[in-house]
């Protein structure tokens, strides 16, 4: 069945399976590169829509980054008829069980959380995914809060936020990350006051 | 008649997780929950059946010394196929499974398949074979994954049938080990039956 | 400091067989004596590393540079596999005594799909130390690699104590085999997840 070795048609067998490979790649790439795209802005405009009230503009468009001790985030302005109703913040711990968590946080412009959206995790399925609106009450309870009175810390530590039961590491990154976004939200006010 | 043998052979008989336990990584890294475990079963069956088809058209003219490394890539390039496609498609499942994707490369069904099978039958009977398998690989991580899910967390396919948290060990990586230990010995205990 | 942190959370935190699932075939084929398993447990440390220090090189100076990342899993595997084969002919000129002590476990490892995984997840995960998280630079990669690579040793090798002391036990009929071993390593699991947090 299978052909005798030699250098000559090994060589030429496994430079046409590659090349074959390789072009059968190129095009799969070239089909999918713009839904792929399409998926990662759908997903950053969905989470949006979500977390900010009433808007009018593109917040997408009009993002900027913002620094806060060493770590940056993602601001994304909301406004309607040239007033601004709320800002987004997109921030990212490293702090939760499985490792990276990504939250897009909206404010109202008085700094109240109006509500909060999970862009990606790796927390455990079933456990530390509670912080997902989708899947538990757990981050409910931050959405009309202003943290300048809710302290954002989980009540082992002396917050006042109800830890997630037997995940109290990811409670404890939702938090961190929550807090970061309230901070960059601050910066982000301050500049924009600054500059008027 | 051979053919649908050789369909449900992969299934039952042969089944690649209760059988001859390959491809362990998976079975027990994806089956959180029900849907997880069906949808890393399917992505396997759809690379199995065609670098199947495809390593029995070449197997031919591959000489048999570069044969594995020329296996490898073509079923490397149908993953890499799947991973696309998933990212494009089904981008929250696709962060869900996470490096399972890639890692069907080296789960031991697929080239095992290739090797055993698909480089010594017809292009259709390899097709089938892998579905076959695919299929059966399918099924055991549907199973492991209600299995877990349903004490884990007291859902069925994400609906929630109990309140509360359920055995939250079986979620988490222990549970796996044993859940699966135990479900093999039930499997052996039916089959002497 | 750094160092500290990865390799903890690497060997004991994270570890690759028990908590990430990697390498379960070899974890529960090669473990039924102490001796083969530290065999195999240094061929993998071996492997893994200098695998991984040459992903690492071909993802930032060609992938990378040339925008086809989507590649990776193609060239991951043809690099590990080319690697494996290289090893294990210059092992056999260069020190038959090593050649003989490793020799059977190389084979295997080309399909030992924690060596793709690790090398893999060093490119993808971000890590923080001190707030900014960040991609692991080449050093930095190489000690993350190896101490996964040792979490895997130390696992093999504590689980092979275990079956050994098991095969003088009188074990149920249907749970010879691998079933019983799935649940001596989910206890084993049970008991490493008594270091989560400590990082």
């Amino acid at each position: 069945m299978a052909r005798e070795s030699n250098f000559k048609n090994m060589f030429l067998c496994l430079l046409i399976i590659c090349f074959g490979g390789s072009a059968l790649l190129g095009g799969v790439y070239l089909i999918t590169y713009e839904p792929i795209e399409a998926a990662q802005v759908a997903k950053v405009n969905q989470a949006l829509g979500g977390v900010l009230p009433q808007f009018d503009n593109l917040p997408a468009q009009e993002a900027y980054e913002v620094e806060v001790g060493g770590r940056k985030a993602t601001v994304y302005p909301g406004t309607k008829n040239g007033e601004l109703t709320g800002v987004a913040v997109e921030a990212t711990t490293t702090k939760g069980f499985g490792g990276q968590i990504k939250v897009m946080v909206g404010f109202l412009p008085d700094g109240t959380i109006n509500n909060t959206a999970i862009i990606s995790h790796t927390e455990t399925p079933g456990l530390g995914d509670k912080i997902n609106p989708k899947k538990s009450k757990f981050p409910l309870q931050f959405n009309q809060k202003n943290p300048e009175s809710f302290r954002l810390a989980v009540k082992k530590d002396g917050g006042d936020v109800d830890a997630i039961t037997a995940a109290t590491i990811s409670s404890r990154a939702f938090c961190d990350v929550v807090d970061l976004a309230f901070q960059v939200f601050r910066k982000s006010i301050q500049q924009e006051g600054g500059d008027q | 008649m051979s053919r649908m043998k050789t369909l449900v052979n992969g299934i039952i008989k042969e089944n690649p997780t209760f059988v001859l336990v390959l491809g362990m990584c998976p079975t027990l890294g994806t089956t959180t929950s029900a849907i997880n475990g069906m949808s890393m079963g399917l992505a396997t069956t759809f690379v199995l059946m065609l670098s199947n088809m495809v390593i029995s058209l070449v197997s031919g003219l591959v000489p048999s010394k570069v044969r594995i490394p020329a296996f490898v890539v073509v079923i490397a390039v149908f993953v890499t196929v799947v991973q696309l496609v998933m990212q494009a498609y089904v981008p929250a499942l696709y962060e869900t499974l996470g490096l399972f994707i890639p890692l069907i490369v080296v789960n031991c069904i697929v080239l095992g398949r290739a090797e055993a099978y698909a480089s010594k039958n017809t292009p259709f009977d390899s097709f089938l074979d892998g579905l076959g398998s695919g299929l059966g690989f399918t099924l055991s991580l549907t199973v492991l994954g209600t299995i877990r899910e349903l004490l884990g967390s007291g859902s069925f396919f994400g609906f929630k049938l109990l309140e509360g948290d359920g055995i939250l060990v079986f979620i988490l990586a222990p549970g796996a080990f044993m859940a699966l230990g135990y479900l093999m010995v039930l499997f052996n205990k039916l089959k002497k039956a | 400091m750094e160092y500290i942190i990865i390799i903890i959370s690497a060997v004991f935190v994270n570890n690759i067989v028990l908590n990430q699932f990697l390498g379960i075939c070899p974890f529960l084929g090669v473990s039924n004596r102490i001796s083969t398993a530290t065999g195999m447990a240094a061929a993998v440390v071996f492997v893994m590393t200098l695998s991984t220090l040459f992903t690492y090189l071909v993802q930032y100076y060609i992938l990378d540079p040339l925008n086809i990342s989507f590649m990776q899993t193609v060239t991951y595997i043809l690099v590990i596999a080319a690697l494996v084969q290289m090893v294990e002919i210059i092992l056999k000129k260069i020190s038959p005594a090593l050649y003989q002590a490793l020799g059977i476990f190389l084979p295997l490892i080309t399909t030992n799909c924690a060596v793709l995984g690790v090398a893999i997840l060093v490119v993808t995960k971000e890590f923080s130390f001190g707030g900014t998280p960040h991609m692991l630079d080449l050093p930095q990669s190489l000690v993350y690699t190896a101490s996964m690579a040792f979490g895997f040793g130390l696992a093999l090798i504590i689980f092979a104590g275990m079956r050994e002391q098991m095969d003088l036990v009188g074990v149920p009929k249907p749970f010879r085999g691998v079933p019983i071993s799935l649940i001596t390593a989910g206890i084993l699991s049970l008991a490493f997840m008594g270091f989560s947090g400590i990082v």
